[in-house]
């Protein structure tokens, strides 16, 4: 009897939501000591500095990481209609993956890091994520070719595209020189180190939480709402106008910096005409539900799949915005940043994981549904006012500081307003924004308790391969 | 073109082989036209005028730096704005960070620009604003780092750290890397750091 492999899948599957938990925890952690600093309670592991890369390394490579394994390899058996190619890599893989960030959970509070943003991690750790990596593109690319459908199916050259970049970006950016056990120095220096940096650390954004997560939004969107892909064209079109453009787009995360202008300004010019790829996989699967939008008011996971799209399309918008000099100018280095990120993270990354996550779980287990789709519902609540919360508060705090550091006296030509000033002011929407994450956390909660409910009613089911003719 | 013959995107997605070396071309471009010409700008290698590679004590200090991960908060990259270089002072410039392996320019200000921070406070204050931070600044929120005081600049590493360096083009002297470690007698992490901060953008004022 022929049968798709699912252990990876199921592992991946529980493993992304319970450092979903995680990682959403030691944010909450983070942003509580931005209001009360003495939190660390005087330990080193636990200062800022310490925990903000483990918690940005837990959210994006650990739940985000493992939702797209997951993810990837149920979509690749089921639209190659084969099964996986070397399940033992798979599960190698999945292994592995876990000793990565038991590894970085372990070695980024005690401060081995190499100080770049988003890749943090040692060169010891950096060389197991790229045999991982590539023992990924074998599997994925090994179901590909022995696909039993004459086409590839659009969801896979997103995931493909992902894992091809990702690899050559980590490699890449991860180029250092050892100086002992875990500590190295980035071979790349200054002005070429930053641009290095920017165009990884970009491309983590525009491959890792992009390029994967709308290969989810294409399998899962017109399975859930149980219609084809709105256009086919559009996917054509909007896939490898995305790949390219947002290649292009680090040095806005550069601009005014000691950066050469000419630049900068590539950067500003593909960042803007990024907005039209982007909405292009906005409006696919948002309309992909055209002639069926009732289904929204009952089925709380499509309404999970649909919000998370505009999400991506509002901070799409907004990204490109940023990226202008003269909006970046007032905008770098304030809250509204950490704003747009989440925008994008909690909104984009975070409810498409979820909705794809409620889709395939209860798929797994041999379950019809999840335990609770009451609880799906609540979850769906506390996370979108949690979001609406956390982002509101940051652009406030945003502008408002960004405007108070430029503020110059009419009187006498000087700084209306000391630095220490503005972080006074802060405070309020800290609190504000302290409050959207709880919320945000407490419905990954109820996820976790509903996902642990529902496996424990599994029944043993394997998923069997449709016969063709 | 007759129809046969007309290229269609099915020729992509029906080819494993293809659509992966096609998306690797693709990605390939940005990285190639955006990096490698920065390693031909002249003004983007040349060190400014009395930049030398970090000493001994200011790179323990900046290994300390990284570890704490002051990055997360502090950015040291003064833009060219009139209220930004009244605030930090002259704005940065790409010779100031040749021998930064890796650069440190931050992407947030949770805290204020280091670019120049060098020669502005006494090693007195920054001692006690290092141990806790609201005895000098009631409104700031970093945190203390009071261990700074108790623990060793000299862990055995400076001279692999001088080596690493160098072996990435950053000019240290042989004679200065064997006599790297009597710099470290006696110093503590917080002097460490503290004659890191002293030394970063005095060179350009």
């Amino acid at each position: 009897m022929h049968i798709y492999t699912d252990d990876a899948v199921k592992n991946f599957s529980i493993m992304a939501v319970f450092w979903a938990v995680v990682g959403l925890l030691v944010g909450v952690i983070i942003s509580s000591q931005l209001i009360w600093p003495e939190l660390n309670l005087g330990l080193p592991w636990t200062s800022f500095g310490r925990l903000r890369p483990l918690h940005t390394n837990a959210v994006i490579f650990a739940f985000g990481g493992s939702t797209l394994f997951a993810t990837s390899y149920y979509v690749v058996q089921r639209t190659c209609q084969t099964k996986l190619f070397a399940p033992f890599l798979a599960n190698f893989t999945f292994w592995g993956w876990q000793l990565v960030i038991v590894l970085a959970a372990i070695t980024l509070p005690m401060g081995y890091t190499s100080g770049k943003e988003y890749a943090e991690l040692e060169w010891p750790i950096d060389i197991l994520i790229a045999i991982i990596w590539i023992c990924y593109a074998i599997v994925f690319f090994g179901t590909i070719s022995k696909r039993k459908i004459k086409h590839i199916y659009v969801a896979n050259w997103f995931f493909g595209a992902f894992i091809i970049a990702v690899a050559l970006l980590h490699i890449v950016n991860s180029a250092a020189i050892p100086a002992g056990f875990f500590k190295s120095y980035s071979v790349y220096a200054g002005v070429q180190d930053a641009m290095v940096q920017w165009w990884y650390g970009h491309n983590a954004v525009g491959f890792f939480l992009t390029a994967g997560f709308l290969g989810i939004m294409y399998y899962f969107v017109p399975k859930q709402a149980n219609r084809p892909i709105y256009s086919y064209s559009l996917s054509i079109v909007h896939f490898w106008a995305l790949i390219f453009t947002y290649m292009w787009a680090g040095p806005h995360h550069l601009h005014y910096t000691a950066l050469p202008d000419w630049t900068q300004s590539l950067g500003m010019v593909f960042s803007l005409i990024l907005l039209a790829p982007s909405w292009g996989g906005m409006i696919n699967g948002v309309m992909t539900l055209s002639g069926a939008w009732d289904k929204l008011k009952t089925d709380p996971i499509l309404r999970f799949l649909i919000v998370s799209l505009s999400f991506y399309g509002m901070s799409t918008f907004e990204g490109p915005m940023m990226s202008i000099k003269t909006v970046n100018a007032l905008s770098h280095y304030t809250e509204w940043t950490i704003g747009h990120v989440h925008s994008g993270a909690l909104g984009w990354v975070g409810l498409i994981s979820m909705g794809a996550l409620y889709c395939l779980i209860p798929k797994l287990y041999g379950q019809k549904n999840m335990y609770s789709t009451k609880l799906i519902e609540i979850h769906f609540w506390m996370a979108t006012i949690g979001i609406v919360f956390y982002i509101a508060a940051l652009w406030i705090a945003g502008v408002m500081e960004g405007l108070m550091w430029r503020e110059i006296d009419p009187s006498d030509g000087t700084l209306a307003y000391t630095f220490a000033e503005s972080v006074k002011a802060k405070t309020p929407f800290y609190i504000a924004r302290l409050f959207g994450g709880v919320l945000y956390l407490g419905g990954m909660l109820i996820m976790f308790w509903n996902v642990i409910k529902t496996i424990q009613n599994k029944r043993l089911i394997e998923s069997k391969i449709p016969e063709l003719n | 073109m007759s129809d046969k013959k007309k290229f269609t995107h099915e020729k992509i997605e029906t080819n494993n082989f293809l659509m992966i070396i096609l998306i690797f071309i693709v990605i390939l471009f940005a990285g190639i036209v955006e990096i490698i010409p920065l390693y031909f700008q002249k003004n983007m290698l040349q060190p400014v005028k009395g930049l030398k590679p970090y000493k001994p004590l200011e790179l323990i200090g900046r290994s300390i730096y990284v570890r704490e991960g002051c990055y997360t908060c502090h950015s040291q990259m003064i833009r060219p704005f009139r209220a930004e270089t009244l605030r930090y002072g002259h704005y940065s410039l790409a010779g100031e960070f040749v021998y930064d392996h890796p650069f440190q320019w931050g992407s947030k200000r949770t805290g204020p620009d280091l670019a120049r921070v060098g020669k502005k406070y006494s090693n007195n204050w920054h001692q006690i604003h290092l141990t806790n931070p609201r005895d000098v600044v009631p409104e700031s929120i970093m945190p203390a780092y009071p261990w700074l005081n108790d623990t060793s600049a000299s862990d055995g590493s400076i001279k692999n750290k001088m080596k690493a360096l160098k072996m990435i083009g950053v000019p240290y002297s042989e004679e200065e890397i064997q006599n790297s470690p009597d710099a470290l007698i006696d110093k503590t992490e917080m002097d460490a750091l503290i004659s890191y901060l002293q030394s970063l953008g005095i060179h350009v004022r």
